[in-house]
């Protein structure tokens, strides 16, 4: 199995110059990073987050992940706390053996799934020998 | 905090976290390296009328949680499937699988019939309408002439 498209993880703070608008506790959502021979596979759990609200973005060979999550009325008698809710937003440095334009995103119950295409030169290519 | 029996810190849930973690390190359950016992964190909060509790469990659908309240404890269990893949290669498996419990003692008398459950993009909100005898009640106070 090629080793091509690594993923390396950016720590959010650094990678972005710009700051968030809008104050609050931003998350770092959980994923898995599957590698198949045709695509890459992130799967993100951002649990509160709607297809609408999730914003992707691939710039390069940078793919960011920023998922806003409705807050909760902030008058609740909490007896208690264990987890706190704000948006998600996580930083992926890609490769360039991606397919940029056929990458594709799909939500359902909270789990965001992205396909990342692999580029036609970085799949395993199978090459069959004559004998002579 | 009146509720500290509730919260994690607490002695005696302590004490039982590390008799599970024990227990399922010497009998199966360990050798899963993806599969991890734990219990989901929750958040509670009261109501005149109810108490509200909420988790967060992305990509589990409604019938795959088992919830449930005898007398006055609140037992929520999920299980996240393993979906592993053979013939893939994982770059980073974060997400938990395995079986998740947790039992709740709930601070007040609940009516166990009307206790409603919904999903919604993966967060469980739970619903428990107080009984009729746990409800604060206004007292009119009437002025004496």
């Amino acid at each position: 199995m090629s080793n091509d498209a690594r993923i390396t993880k950016n720590e959010a703070e650094n990678s972005s110059s710009a700051e968030q608008t809008r104050c609050g506790q931003c998350y770092r959502p959980n994923v898995d990073i599957i590698e198949k021979s045709d695509e890459l596979l992130v799967v993100a759990d951002v649990p509160g987050a709607t297809g609408d609200s999730i914003d992707v973005d691939f710039e390069d060979g940078a793919l960011t992940i920023r998922a806003a999550v409705a807050p909760r009325e902030d008058n609740r008698n909490y007896l208690l706390r264990e987890y706190g809710v704000g948006d998600f937003f996580r930083t992926f440095r890609v490769s360039e053996a991606i397919d940029a334009g056929k990458i594709s995103a799909q939500c359902a119950d909270g789990v965001l799934t992205l396909h990342l295409p692999k580029a036609e030169a970085a799949k395993p290519r199978k090459i069959a020998v004559q004998s002579a | 905090m009146v509720l500290g029996y509730l919260t994690p810190r607490h002695p005696a849930w302590q004490l039982r976290e590390e008799m599970d973690r024990l227990l399922s390190g010497f009998f199966g359950d360990g050798n899963q390296p993806a599969a991890r016992r734990g219990h989901p964190a929750v958040n509670v909060w009261e109501t005149n009328e109810s108490l509200w509790v909420e988790l967060e469990v992305p990509g589990l659908k409604g019938d795959e949680l088992d919830v449930s309240v005898v007398d006055n404890e609140l037992s929520i269990k999920i299980e996240r499937l393993d979906v592993h893949e053979d013939g893939v290669t994982y770059h980073r498996r974060e997400r938990a699988v395995g079986a998740f419990a947790r039992v709740l003692r709930l601070p007040v008398e609940v009516d166990a019939n009307r206790v409603t459950a919904e999903m919604k993009h993966g967060v469980l909100t739970i619903e428990l309408p107080k009984a009729p005898s746990a409800r604060p009640r206004k007292i009119q106070v009437i002025a004496a002439e």
